[in-house]
């Protein structure tokens, strides 16, 4: 039996495993971007909340993810569901991506620009929604790329600790020493990953300023 | 050398003193009158403290001694936003806003204070028209244009919500020579029609005195003399002087130098 046998005759675990491998990796994105943004927007605005906000992100990166899984476990509401703890976790890990480019790109505006604007009078949040972030956005993006990225990768990990996802074929094969297993996890996920690139990618060069 | 401040007075500073967080001073007892419809040049090599002039009347950047007026108030009991806002600025690099069309830049301050699409689009005709720029260009994005289109941006922009005073931080001094003689030519023009309080940075004595209605001479953080254009050039005050010098001798064609 080879892998594409396998893949086509357990097509609905390949799904349901994609499917709550996508579910880990977009809820944890959406709310390191929820987080991130506005954490990213503060550091640039305000250098004294740069260091301790990119550092943290630093450290929590500097985390082995399994030694992070198992951190979380005996927190209490977290530790009930699997799959709370790995949103957290890949959440924490997307986290420094997105807040530093947040950072960079509203650093890299060109300064005249901002002056011009300050200059016209207009007010923090003015300069912010209308000239700061548009003219970061696609800096941004890139990095809410790398963070889909590497969480794509990161979440499979997340089936040691039973949240499920394409991990689940990959940790099975390791135990049953089963290549063809292991490839039916690593495949989608793979191909989820460079899908997530290729699309991101796409939007993040229509909103590249000229 | 101070003057007293009169009903014509629409800025006005007083023993201003301007001085980084790290202790460098860059403006020190500075005493200036504007008047009403005139064009202050601020004249100075880089390092002289005009640009910091410049940015303490719009209050991007506060005065660490002193105080400017505005209209007879001080800057620091006006609403900041309020008072930017009543206050056309242009700097050298323009700072034309890169995801908005020409239009879009213009008519920006227009928008935020709530005018009327329609008296938007009208307003910004007449500035287009008003800079010397064809109506067509509106759409256009600034990445499209020349720097001497996209400085007439600017200057429209800075015009937009018709304020009564023009700050310009060597508004030309990018611009090629034919250009920045053309645009020079317009300002003089537009100023006449206009008749806007306008404070003017440059370092380059020609402009000076073609545009200047006083020349404030500045050197190392100190106002050192402010002269009419015509008696610039017969002043006895040594900086002064040098300047004239330096422009006498650049302006002399190379063949009639003498040969010593």
């Amino acid at each position: 039996m080879n892998l594409f046998h396998f893949i086509l005759q357990n097509h609905e675990q390949v799904l349901e495993l994609t499917l709550e491998h996508l579910w880990l990796v977009g809820v944890s994105t959406l709310l390191a971007v929820l987080i991130g943004i506005p954490l990213g927007i503060v550091s640039a605005r305000w250098p004294a909340w740069n260091r301790p906000v990119l550092g943290a992100a630093n450290i929590i990166q500097t985390i082995p993810s399994l030694a992070l899984f198992g951190f979380l476990l005996p927190v209490p509401w977290l530790g009930d569901r699997a799959d709370r703890l790995a949103i957290l976790a890949l959440t924490l890990y997307a986290l420094l991506p997105v807040i530093r480019n947040t950072y960079t790109g509203i650093r890299g505006v060109d300064p005249a620009v901002v002056e011009a604007g300050r200059g016209m009078g207009l007010t923090d949040s003015q300069l912010l929604l209308q000239v700061e972030l548009p003219l970061s956005l696609s800096v941004i993006l890139s990095g809410v790329r790398v963070a889909v990225v590497v969480s794509v990768g990161l979440a499979t990990i997340a089936a040691a600790i039973g949240a499920g996802g394409l991990g689940e074929f990959i940790f099975r094969g390791l135990a049953m020493v089963n290549n063809q297993l292991i490839l039916a996890g690593a495949i989608p996920a793979a191909i989820l990953a460079l899908s997530a690139d290729f699309s991101l990618g796409l939007i993040e060069r229509r909103l590249r300023p000229r | 050398m101070k003057q007293r401040a009169t009903e014509s007075t629409v800025i006005e500073f007083r023993d201003v003193a301007y001085t980084l967080p790290n202790h460098q001073r860059l403006l020190s007892g500075l005493n200036l009158q504007v008047k009403r419809g005139e064009t202050l040049v601020l004249l100075g090599r880089s390092g002289s403290g005009k640009t910091t002039t410049l940015k303490l009347i719009n209050r991007l950047l506060i005065p660490s001694a002193g105080d400017v007026l505005v209209n007879g108030s001080s800057t620091s009991k006006t609403d900041v936003i309020q008072l930017r806002r009543s206050i056309g600025y242009v700097i050298q690099e323009v700072g034309l806003f890169p995801h908005f069309t020409v239009e879009k830049n213009i008519g920006l301050v227009p928008r935020i204070e709530g005018w009327p699409a329609d008296r938007i689009r009208g307003r910004v005709e007449e500035l287009l028209q008003m800079v010397g720029l064809e109506s067509k260009l509106g759409s256009r994005y600034p990445h499209e244009l020349s720097g001497g289109q996209r400085q007439r941006v600017g200057v429209a922009r800075a015009l937009a919500a018709d304020p009564a005073i023009l700050l310009m931080d060597e508004p030309f001094g990018a611009l090629d020579a034919l250009t920045r003689d053309q645009l020079q030519r317009e300002f003089l023009a537009l100023q006449q029609r206009l008749n806007k309080t306008v404070v003017f940075v440059t370092h380059d004595l020609r402009e000076a005195l073609r545009l200047g209605s006083r020349i404030a001479l500045m050197e190392t953080g100190r106002l050192i003399t402010v002269l009419p254009p015509e008696d610039f050039l017969r002043s006895t005050d040594p900086l002064a002087s040098a300047y004239a010098q330096a422009f006498a001798e650049a302006s002399v064609p190379a063949a009639n130098r003498g040969t010593s």
